[in-house]
């Protein structure tokens, strides 16, 4: 009798217990002899995305190999919350030189790695959005193209976060940081060309590129356990929640990671040399607004002042990547909500969206609670 | 073995004999030889083992370095000018950590304007960066000092900058005592860090100090600096042991025992100044040399021990603090505090403008009868400086410095003479 | 101490010719010193390269100011720099030229310096016919050789052979031999004027 794989679902943030799983399927976090890497006492916020991922990313590094890494870090959050004097999370040999440079510090580090005959040991370079898109750039792009023996994990949390929120270039459009106010004609972040990271990342053509989020964290140990089957350049792109940053509460950390993947904002794929080899499919699609709507830097598209042209730019970028790397199945029609992968918004877009039907969902009902929970 | 190669060559030899096992580079004028012959030497294997990696940027160089050095590699870099200003951040930062990297700076300027000739101007303006700066009269020297560098950066823990003249030593061929490997093995040890990144001593590197510890870290920082005050004359009678020369030491004299006017100076120019210092004492002139070798740590009992006994000192500079002045010459005046003597200043060799012995003649005559301001510039076109400060004085008008100046086309011509 | 001056273009080979005197001297047991004024890689730009020689450590490294030789590489130079700028009144000048001092408009020249000094070699050819390359530089050390006596034809052969492997190096020194050949013959009629 053919078997079909069933997936249990607990309310609200749609994590997969594991309990419910196999053993060999749990995550490495779940496994009382895991590494923790990253161990208690730092000082990172409630409810955190960038210390859940970074746990949860090195632990599997380290379980995949003996415990035999090192890691460098650039200067921000993960850097500053995990090492304050004399104190120290990592229990693992772990660097923080400046901000721009991880990158290429895991290049120094692999190299003597390299000449010592000590290939056994892997090297892992991580930072924020910024160490990474903006100041680290030039080093990272170096290591790409020297495909070096490094896997770079970026968390993103799409700001300086460290200094007091301030816009990166991996900030998105219409968000609010303290150097883009919600003032004037164009409240929040300009809608600029955007920096596609794991796309500038696959243009290397290096052996693996990926991203993920705190919202599915086996399939982050996944990327990571698969990363780490390479030798070379390797990049992950992680979408961290930031409950100071971007306004929300420490509870719905996970819940907007994984808003942020059903919207279709931030796409979750696999690419090799290039390519994409795969694609998490959105699973039940829902429109932007019950994304933004959880987190105050998008709270003044909304309300008295109400921006619905810039919330259709936003939607419009989602159906571009829900189109472009085919992230939806062929769903029924009824599912579907308007402004879809077919007739995708053109960057030129103006026409102000009809409101969509008020369509009673889950997620709606949680939406309005937790907003009326945070009032 | 005797050798007549460029200064370059026996730099990336010497380094090469040292054992380097990362090196990581990235080129600039006129460092660019040196990087070169090494790439050839890991290569082809003669250099083994070692990883060379072409870098994207000067910061990328240092960044790298730091990563190797943290992870147990005897780790060596090259730069200049623009190049070392790159790096600046990682500069500071490798000696805040306590990295014994090795580094060559072939001594160029700063722009802007843009030129690739000789001063000292940028690594003088790393001074106070923590490292360990030692200055090379000769290719014979430059590449010693190297081979003495990587000894006093893994004792001390802390990163050596060996500054070289660039184009005036760097692309110069001349007679150099090339040391064998076996030589260089008996004075330098391997590399065995006491902290390193290994998993198996995990540790966490570069945490963030705040106020309650930061002063004592940099003390201690100086402090061992200071320790270097020490063991570079310890490890230069070493080096003479093991290799029968000279070589390195915190400075040198020359014809100093009874001189009245002393000529101070760094690097290359020194060459210079001996020539013509000899010339003088022929007619009688009592005057003599002190090159400092070790410009940080900065040899304060040395250098005051070598001139207290004149009646002036001249300062010979190739680089100057812009609104002030001298800056070898601050240094000097404060190991002569307290002594009562005549000092002068004098800025020279800016952007490659040639020293030559005549002008170094009349400026040391103009010492000795006392008729120099404090601070000269040497073979200044004060004409053309003049004309220049009127005009702008009647059109005040902003934008780029240089191009306001009607330079003199046949000035420029004879000078690249 | 002898002092040379040699003027030239980029891309004639003229710091490497700096480079082979200072080879050929430290062949003899001298102390030598080359070095360039240039610094920017540019064809055609003109460019200096200074060497000197002794029998002593050679500490001065001011540019030749007052040279006891020179060698222009090239012609198209002699009206544009002022390439005999301190010569020395015994000092030797070889120009690469198959055309005379006096031809070249440079007779007045002879009443500072010592006529038989004062030489031209055809050293482009002799680099076309040897070498198959328009390159001067080995085969003016040759003539220099001949004209100064300040090194010997064998030792700029080996400096040059230090520079140039195989076919390459055969064909410079062939090309300096027949400088040198030139220079000695030129010198010859001279003396018997």
């Amino acid at each position: 009798m053919p078997s079909q794989p069933i997936k249990f679902y607990q309310t609200g943030s749609f994590v997969v217990g594991n309990r419910l799983l196999d053993v060999e399927v749990r995550s490495t976090q779940s496994d009382p002899k895991r590494a923790n890497t990253l161990t208690s006492g730092h000082r990172a916020c409630q409810g955190c995305g960038e210390a859940l991922g970074a746990r949860y990313a090195l632990d599997t590094v380290s379980r995949v190999t003996g415990g035999k890494m090192i890691a460098s870090n650039a200067t921000g959050c993960l850097e500053v919350f995990s090492t304050p004097f004399p104190e120290t999370s990592w229990q693992i040999p772990w660097i923080h030189s400046l901000f721009g440079n991880a990158p290429a510090v895991a290049t120094g580090i692999a190299a003597a790695m390299r000449v010592k005959g000590r290939d056994d040991v892997r090297v892992v370079g991580q930072g924020g959005d910024g160490g990474t898109v903006d100041i680290g750039f030039g080093c990272l792009s170096g290591m790409f193209e020297r495909n070096d023996d490094v896997l770079y994990i970026c968390y993103d949390n799409e700001a300086y976060m460290n200094t007091g929120v301030q816009r990166s270039g991996a900030t998105p459009g219409a968000a609010r940081t303290a150097t883009t106010q919600p003032v004037g004609p164009e409240p929040g972040n300009e809608f600029g060309q955007g920096k596609n990271m794991p796309l500038i990342a696959m243009a290397h053509e290096i052996p693996y590129v990926a991203t993920a989020t705190v919202a599915d964290l086996r399939d982050l140990e996944y990327k990571v356990e698969r990363a780490m089957t390479f030798r070379g350049a390797r990049y992950l792109h992680i979408l961290v929640t930031c409950p100071l940053g971007w306004g929300s509460a420490s509870r719905d950390s996970i819940r907007i990671a994984r808003l942020a993947v059903e919207t279709g904002i931030f796409p979750v794929f696999e690419a090799e040399r290039g390519v994409v080899t795969g694609v998490s499919k959105i699973r039940r699609r829902v429109p932007v607004e019950e994304y933004l709507k959880l987190q105050r830097r998008y709270a003044h598209l909304f309300g008295k002042k109400a921006r619905p042209d810039m919330v259709a730019k936003i939607q419009g970028a989602a159906d571009r990547n829900i189109s472009r790397f085919g992230l939806l199945d062929e769903t029924p029609e009824e599912l579907k909500p308007p402004g879809d992968a077919s007739d995708a918004a053109t960057s030129e877009q103006d026409a102000v969206q009809q409101p969509p039907e008020v369509i009673e969902t889950n997620a709606m009902r949680l939406t309005a609670e937790t907003l009326e929970g945070a009032r | 073995m005797l050798s007549q190669i460029e200064g370059s060559k026996a730099v990336a030899d010497a380094v090469a004999f040292c054992r380097p096992e990362v090196i990581c580079a990235y080129p600039i004028s006129p460092q660019t030889h040196i990087v070169e012959g090494l790439s050839k030497l890991v290569k082809t294997g003669e250099l083994a083992p070692c990883e060379y990696i072409n870098v994207e940027s000067e910061f990328g160089a240092m960044s790298v370095a730091i990563g190797s050095s943290a992870a147990g590699a005897r780790t060596y870099t090259a730069t200049a000018s623009q190049g070392l200003l790159y790096m600046v951040e990682a500069v500071y930062n490798a000696s805040g950590l306590g990295l014994p990297i090795v580094m060559t700076v072939a001594n160029r300027a700063i722009g802007s304007p843009i030129n690739i000739w000789n001063d000292h101007s940028d690594t003088m303006s790393q001074r106070d960066s923590g490292w360990i700066q030692l200055y090379a009269e000769t290719n014979q020297e430059a590449a010693d000092l190297h081979i003495q560098a990587f000894k006093l950066a893994e004792e001390l823990s802390l990163p050596v900058m060996v500054c070289m003249d660039g184009f005036i030593l760097t692309h110069a061929y001349e007679r150099i005592d090339q040391p064998t490997q076996e030589q260089v093995d008996a004075f330098l040890p391997p590399f065995t860090p006491r902290q390193s990144l290994d998993p198996d001593h995990p540790v966490s590197i570069g945490a963030m100090v705040g106020p309650e510890a930061f002063s004592e870290v940099k003390y201690l920082a100086h402090a061992k600096q200071m320790l270097a005050l020490e063991r570079i004359p310890e490890l230069a009678a070493e080096f003479q042991q093991v290799f029968g020369r000279d070589s390195g030491g915190l400075v040198h004299t020359y014809k100093a025992e009874d001189a009245e006017t002393m000529v101070v100076a760094l690097g290359s120019v020194l060459g210079t100044i001996k020539d013509t210092v000899d010339e003088m004492r022929e007619q009688g002139h009592k005057i003599g040399v002190l090159g400092i070798t070790s410009f940080r740590p900065f040899p304060l009992q040395a250098v005051r021990e070598a001139l207290e006994n004149a009646q002036r000192v001249v300062v010979l500079e190739k680089a100057f603090a812009v609104g002030i002045g001298g800056i070898v010459s601050s240094n000097v005046r404060t190991a002569l505090s307290g002594i009562q003597l005549r000092g002068y200043t004098a800025i020279a060799g800016l952007g490659g403008r040639a020293i030559t012995k005549a002008s170094l003649q009349k400026l040391f005559t103009d010492a000795e009868a006392d008729q120099l301001e404090p601070l000269t510039f040497v073979d200044m076109d004060w004409e053309l400086v003049e004309r220049e400060l009127q005009r702008s004085q009647l059109t005040r008008r902003s934008g780029t410095a240089y191009e306001h100046q009607e330079l003199n086309p046949e000035l420029v011509s004879a000078q690249l003479l | 101490m002898f002092e040379l001056r040699i003027h030239g273009r980029g891309g004639q080979g003229v710091v490497t010719a700096a480079e082979m005197v200072s080879l050929a001297a430290f062949a003899e047991g001298a102390h030598a010193q080359a070095f360039p004024s240039f610094g920017s890689e540019r064809m055609g730009a003109p460019v200096v390269a200074f060497a000197r020689i002794s029998d002593k450590e050679i500490r001065n490294r001011e540019p030749v100011m007052a040279p006891d030789g020179l060698i222009i590489q090239d012609p198209t130079l002699l009206f544009q720099v002022d390439v005999f700028s301190g010569l020395k009144p015994e000092g030797y000048i070889l120009i690469n030229s198959s055309r005379s001092f006096a031809e070249l408009g440079l007779g007045d020249l002879s009443s500072r310096h010592k006529l038989e000094r004062l030489l031209t070699v055809p050293a482009t050819e002799f680099a076309r016919e040897h070498v198959g390359r328009p390159m001067p530089n080995a085969a003016l050390l040759g003539g220099f050789a001949a004209l100064s006596g300040v090194l010997s034809l064998a030792s700029v052969s080996a400096a040059i052979r230090e520079k140039f492997s195989g076919k390459v190096g055969d064909g410079n020194v062939g090309a300096a031999e027949a400088s040198y050949t030139y220079v000695q013959q030129q010198m010859k009629e001279l003396a018997n004027a």
